[in-house]
């Protein structure tokens, strides 16, 4: 029980769940590429992670509970660290010892969060529609049309590709952050966080070639 | 040099307070901060007026008695030191700067300046001891063999002067560099292994109990310290949490 109500426990959850968070991240990119590379393949691992009943009722529960222990407790912290400092500064030189992205998590992830909403809303939402409500009949070939029609409005592209950025700035910090809040730092960390800001990088602009790549080559029938 | 100073002034703790402008002059660059500040206080009594309350005393850097948040960052904008050892010649003729208390729910202000920082003493009191022996037959600290990394790293933990720095630079008022580094510097050494387990949950629970915030990782309390405490005792401090709490 005090292990809950321990400011360090908020903080091993916040850094495990965004850990896994991070784990999920890399097979998403990984399946997405594929769209763009092998559409045949890209259809296969999106049927399967659509039908296989481990992924629909244990992972995706997990993931949903993952998503929302994150931003509950990032939420949490956030109102308790205000509660920390009741009489502002008159003048505050936080860019003197700090990086911005380190001292705005909560915005980056309020973006992001934001996102999430309107992309459960694109995938998730339908896809619940038309397994699960609609009852349509299985079809093996349909997710890669329905990728990239998705993307093909110029609104939607631009609103993927900024939270991508957003994601960037949230990874910059918030990966090697979290070996940090894990009690992790050692001899490798230096290396380490190199690494994470090279992820933090590569992988939202992953997406957003992803997203960029199909808004221009569009499906013509 | 002549200076435009904007000082918080509060009467007291139940009292608001707010900034009031001061201009002094013929300010020389090899004073301290705090000569500054003494120089502003005799001309303010020879008018008559009261001086401006502030913590100091050892004037080293030794002591983390002195304070002061100097335009928007704790002991001003030299690294390293603390406000007594911070020279004028930092500052530039004709600048404005702006001086505050501490801030954070666990430091209230008792007067101007000076904050209660009796939280860090409660939260040493928790936990950051040792057990020794002293009824005669006290083993000189010295025959214990120790690891020198680990004897340097424990130093280094032990030099934390708490002065509160870390706690007024943090965007969260987060006191876990001070705890951590009175952590350390009792977790790297054999004579700290007799209370380890508790020392880490009492000082943490303390720490918390006292209303500051949460760690966000920023590294603001690492570059601000004037004693170089390094973010990796807040590690250090978070393997020791979670190994306690799993021995239960």
């Amino acid at each position: 029980m005090s292990l809950i109500k321990s400011s360090l426990a908020r903080k091993y959850v916040m850094a495990l769940s965004g850990l896994f968070l991070v784990t999920f991240l890399i097979l998403h990119v990984a399946i997405n590429l594929a769209s763009v590379f092998s559409p045949d393949f890209f259809n296969e691992a999106s049927h399967f992670m659509g039908y296989n009943p481990i992924i629909q009722f244990l992972m995706q529960p997990i993931l949903i509970i993952g998503v929302i222990v994150h931003f509950v407790m990032g939420f949490v912290l956030e109102i308790q660290n205000k509660k920390a400092r009741d009489v502002s500064y008159v003048k505050y030189k936080g860019s003197a010892n700090a990086p911005w992205v380190s001292r705005n998590m909560i915005y980056s992830g309020l973006v992001i969060l934001a996102f999430l909403a309107l992309h459960f809303y694109d995938f998730w939402v339908h896809e619940m529609a038309y397994k699960y409500v609609e009852a349509n009949p299985e079809d093996p070939t349909r997710y890669y049309y329905e990728t990239v029609e998705k993307f093909a409005p110029f609104w939607r592209t631009i609103l993927y590709v900024v939270s991508f950025v957003l994601l960037s700035l949230h990874l910059w910090h918030g990966f090697a952050s979290s070996f940090q809040s894990m009690g992790v730092n050692n001899k490798y960390t230096a290396g380490f966080k190199k690494f994470a800001k090279i992820f933090a990088v590569v992988v939202p602009l992953a997406f957003a070639f992803i997203a960029i790549y199909h808004h221009l080559n569009p499906i013509t029938h | 040099m002549k200076l435009y100073l904007k000082i918080w002034r509060q009467k007291d703790a139940s009292t608001p307070g707010k900034i009031v402008d001061y201009t002094l002059d013929g300010v020389e660059g090899d004073m301290s901060f705090l000569e500054m500040l003494d120089i502003l206080n005799e001309e303010l009594v020879s008018k008559g007026e009261e001086p401006v309350e502030f913590d100091h005393d050892c004037r080293e850097g030794i002591c983390g008695t002195c304070s002061l948040q100097i335009n928007g960052e704790p002991h001003g904008p030299d690294r390293l030191v603390t406000t007594c050892q911070l020279h004028m010649r930092k500052f530039n003729d004709g600048d404005t700067i702006v001086i505050e208390p501490f801030r954070a729910k666990a430091f209230p202000v008792i007067k101007d300046l000076i904050v209660d920082r009796s939280a860090f003493d409660r939260i040493q009191q928790a936990g950051g001891y040792i057990s020794v022996n002293t009824s005669g037959n006290t083993i000189d600290a010295n025959t214990i063999p120790i690891n020198k990394y680990d004897a340097d790293e424990a130093m280094d933990a032990a030099t934390c002067i708490g002065c509160g720095a870390c706690v007024a630079a943090c965007k969260n008022a987060s006191a876990m560099l001070f705890t951590s580094a009175k952590v350390s510097q009792f977790a790297l050494l054999p004579q700290g292994q007799v209370e380890a387990t508790e020392r880490v949950q009492n000082m943490v629970r303390q720490m918390d109990l006292e209303g500051f915030g949460n760690c966000t990782n920023t590294g603001a309390c690492e570059v601000e310290c004037p004693k170089g405490i390094s973010l990796t005792n807040i590690a250090r401090m978070n393997r020791e949490y979670l190994s306690a709490t799993c021995k239960g």
